[in-house]
């Protein structure tokens, strides 16, 4: 095909950590105008690879040439003089600051001593009608959503004169529109003559946009791949080691007697303001899974913190197992049987400054086993530990490491084995996958609905709707703090449920409730 | 694995050690401009400490109150609260002490125990408050505890006034004898050395802070509370509760500090116009330590004996207390800017690395 020098091309490179090699003697080559996806699980060395081509880290080994010239990127300025460009994942923007400020920053246009405010702002719109981004130079960027937030980003890569566009894990933080609206983006920008690479995950946004693959696993590149010529059942094969079911159907639910059972509950707003939960009923019975779809910030957060006891009710009744709980403290309820997967889990999750095994008894309701006459009892927590971290595949070195040295899927499966272990009558699992990858969220799937099979009832609240559908028995759709009606996830598709997670009410013939 | 090895390549554990020299250094540099010979000064410190066993002893004195509120203030640490209201609970706890000692008559047996321990609960009870404001009320523990240590000294010197000391005087009677704790035979071992039950309660504190936090269930709690509280508190740990009962063992351990001053060490108080910061010193003997009790031992010793050693730099090398005083603030310096030490060592140690490595390859696998 193309015989042209590639834009950026990778040889053999090498990266070294304390006990792990990181990329091992990894080539890969950008052609221009190409989107070029960086598929890798979590911990495959994805990011490392990205963060020597932009300077943050030197390369142990092996060589990187721009436009056929090779070059030592000893820091991130000297990649945006040579044209390289990322967009964070984690977007470093100052948020009082307009669009057009944030741009600049660093580079800014001078008219004298004062910012040239208007070339700014000019060069900005220009540049945003140019590719298709509409955005509004003058706009605070504290005002704009998380989809333009990133927009601007892109522009700062742009206005730098990039022509190396480096994506980490761009969709992770986007609602489904605006994923699609940066899909069309980056198809633009390609067209424009930019080369991107896409670091992700997420196999359908591969497929719809990327024009070749190179997947990387454990640090070693497996393959190139031109995407027209795969599946993504292939790149998941590739990318995890092994066959990889991504639809596996669940099986029938038996669902037993009611186990969870919400009835017109309503938690007050800040300064006892409008509800930001409101009248919300609803039940959940043993051996069947309960989604809650809805738009993050539309009283999810609220309604969970309600139900685990860490905010009071104003008024309604929780009841588990037929006891009123809705104003019992925590532990009283882990005690009555609620498990939860906190959607969070660095912050509500773990101490990630404590061991594996002591993370493993955090808020055990089995205080007698773990705890003799007020002591730590060593040997049952260690046994306790050696036994989870082996039936739930949780990789550590050591059942004493610090928690925080574990990737975050691992830190992940050990948040659930402990919360599993309990073997909870009911189990609330917020957002469970998270920024996981493939392997990890099959895991987690597969103990969802094992908990289900179980007799567990389970409430499912998550942003995506496709893992509402894979794993709900029915979706109760959430906004502005009510719930909007309750769906089929069997019948309904994408587009009614959206439009109900957008605040339309339930359709056709009166609401199920 | 060579477990011995391993512990002193912890950054943790040789930062304090390479501070030290560091601080030790600039101090010296500081005497040389000066004019004064700091290796007569280094020399006379050292035999100030350790030359004779009367000043070996009354180092001991000087070191027992900073090990007494380092050991405050690391515990607070561990649990998340940064308690700067040893000093408070320091006071507190020295004049409860001295208030039974000279109103309470009582046998030796009962004298002394009582004493010791309505200071010890007045000083838990003064650091509880602290606890409580910040549970119940929002408030931030630094800005109540250091109202508290003010609110203490006046209450202690208004005590000592109106009740402990007589007309015209600064300093209240001696304690019964009843209520002392001091060790006679080790006094008159020790040539004269005020020599108390201190030191022996220090180390005694010094294994209850460690069990306490790392083998029970309490201990687990506070911990969870103090490395992270908001998991703690999904998990079901009262965290409330869990600020009071920590600020009430910290304020426990300051207390002690005050009631082996008095029963111990002067048998009598003194009206204050200012208190002498024990509090304070403790911090950084917490911070040298690394909030771990065995550190905090090591850095109170190491305190003490800088304070009581620089008379001797003062007497025998005529250097000012003052250059003392700069030794232990570089010492405090290079600690907290533990990353400057980093960067300044980094180099030596990456050299050895890649050596290690080069060797390695050469021999095989002889680690």
């Amino acid at each position: 095909m193309e015989q042209a020098v590639p834009v950026v091309e990778l040889r053999g490179i090498t990266k070294r950590f304390p006990g792990i090699v990181a990329n091992d003697a990894i080539s890969l080559e950008l052609r221009k105008g190409e989107i070029h996806a960086l598929l890798g699980e979590n911990g495959a060395g994805k990011s490392t690879l990205m963060s020597i081509l932009f300077g943050l880290y030197q390369p142990d080994e092996g060589e990187i040439r721009v436009n056929g010239q090779p070059q030592a990127i000893d820091g991130p300025g000297k990649a945006i003089e040579l044209g390289i460009g990322m967009v964070h994942q984690h977007f470093k923007l100052v948020q009082p600051f307009t669009v057009a400020e944030n741009i600049v920053l660093g580079i800014e246009p001078s008219k004298g001593l004062s910012i040239n405010y208007r070339q700014a702002n000019a060069k900005v719109k220009e540049l945003s009608e140019r590719y298709g981004l509409m955005v509004d130079p003058t706009v605070k960027v504290e005002n704009i959503t998380v989809g333009m937030q990133q927009r601007v980003e892109i522009l700062k890569t742009l206005y730098r004169g990039a022509e190396i566009l480096i994506f980490d894990e761009p969709t992770a933080v986007l609602t489904v529109q605006e994923i699609h609206e940066l899909m069309q983006i980056l198809k633009r920008l390609a067209a424009e003559g930019k080369s991107i690479i896409l670091i992700t995950h997420k196999l359908k946004e591969i497929m719809e946009v990327s024009d070749r693959v190179t997947i990387i696993r454990r640090g070693k590149v497996v393959g190139t791949v031109n995407t027209a010529e795969t599946s993504e059942s292939e790149l998941a094969e590739k990318m995890v080691g092994r066959r990889v079911s991504l639809d596996k159907p669940k099986p029938p639910a038996n669902p037993g007697e009611v186990v969870l059972e919400l009835s017109g509950v309503t938690v007050a707003g800040a300064d006892k303001g409008k509800p930001v939960v409101e009248d919300v009923s609803f039940s959940i019975r043993a051996g069947e899974i309960v989604g809650i779809a809805g738009v993050d910030g539309n009283g999810q957060h609220e309604l969970v913190e309600a139900l685990t006891g860490l905010r009071s009710l104003q008024s309604g009744s929780i009841r588990l197992d037929g006891k009123d709980i809705g104003h019992a403290p925590v532990k009283t309820r882990i005690k009555a049987g609620m498990s939860s997967i906190p959607e969070d889990r660095q912050k509500h999750g773990l101490v990630l400054d404590f061991s594996v095994g002591e993370n493993l008894i955090l808020g055990s309701p089995e205080e007698d086993r773990f705890f003799k006459g007020g002591f730590l009892n060593k040997s049952e927590i260690d046994r306790h530990a050696t036994r989870l971290i082996e039936a739930y595949d949780v990789r550590t070195p050591d059942i004493h490491n610090k928690t925080r040295s574990l990737s975050g899927g691992n830190q992940q499966k050990a948040i659930i084995a402990r919360e599993m272990e309990r073997d909870p009558r009911l189990l609330i699992a917020v957002q469970p996958t998270r920024g996981l990858d493939i392997g990890a969220i099959s895991f987690v799937h597969d103990r969802l609905l094992q908990a289900r099979s179980e007799g567990k009832a389970v409430l499912l609240i998550s942003y995506e709707l496709d893992e509402l559908h894979r794993l709900s028995d029915r979706i109760q759709v959430i906004f502005d703090g009510r719930i909007m009606g309750e769906v089929d996830p069997e019948k309904a598709g994408d587009d009614e449920i959206g439009l109900m997670m957008a605040g339309k009410k339930q359709a056709g013939k009166g609401a199920s409730s | 694995m060579n477990r011995a090895a391993d512990i002193f390549n912890k950054p943790s554990t040789y930062i304090p050690f390479i501070a030290i020299l560091l601080g030790l250094l600039c101090g010296g540099i500081v005497m040389w401009i000066g004019g004064y010979d700091p290796f007569a000064a280094y020399g006379a410190l050292w035999n100030t400490v350790f030359g004779t066993k009367y000043d070996f002893g009354e180092t001991i004195v000087a070191i027992t109150p900073i090990l007494f509120t380092g050991l405050a203030v690391g515990f607070a640490f561990r649990a998340g609260i940064f308690n700067i209201g040893a000093d408070g609970q320091y006071i507190i706890g020295m004049t409860a002490a001295t208030f039974i000692g000279l109103k309470v008559h009582l046998p030796a047996f009962i004298h002394a125990p009582l004493a010791l321990i309505v200071g010890m609960l007045c000083g838990a009870l003064w650091g509880a408050l602290v606890g409580w404001l910040k549970a119940y009320r929002g408030v931030n523990e630094v800005i109540s505890a250091i109202m508290l240590n003010w609110i203490a000294l006046y209450l202690s010197n208004y005590m000592l006034r109106d009740f402990l000391v007589k007309k015209g005087e600064q300093k209240t009677p001696n304690i019964d004898e009843t209520a002392s704790l001091s060790i006679g035979w080790l006094k008159n071992f020790m040539n004269g050395a005020r020599m108390d039950w201190g030191i022996w309660i220090g180390l005694l504190c010094v294994l209850i802070f460690y069990v306490l936090l790392w083998r029970t269930k309490q201990g687990y709690e506070l911990r969870a509370v103090g490395h992270n509280a908001d998991a703690a508190k999904a998990a079901g740990i009262n965290i409330k509760a869990s600020f009071i009962k920590t600020m009430m063992i910290s304020g426990a351990f300051a207390g002690l500090g005050g009631v082996f001053s008095v029963l111990g060490v002067f048998h009598y108080q003194v009206v204050q116009a200012a208190s002498a910061g024990y509090g304070f010193d403790g911090i950084a003997v917490a911070l040298l330590g690394g909030n771990h009790p065995v550190g905090i031992l090591l850095g109170a010793f190491l305190f003490g004996g800088l304070t009581y050693g620089s008379s001797g730099m003062n007497f025998e090398a005529d250097v000012p207390t003052e250059i003392v005083r700069i030794v232990i603030g570089s010492i405090i310096f290079f600690v907290a800017s533990h990353g400057l030490i980093r960067t300044v060592i980094q180099p030596f140690f990456k050299k050895r690395k890649s050596r290690e490595r080069k060797g390695a390859g050469m021999n095989g696998n002889v680690g």
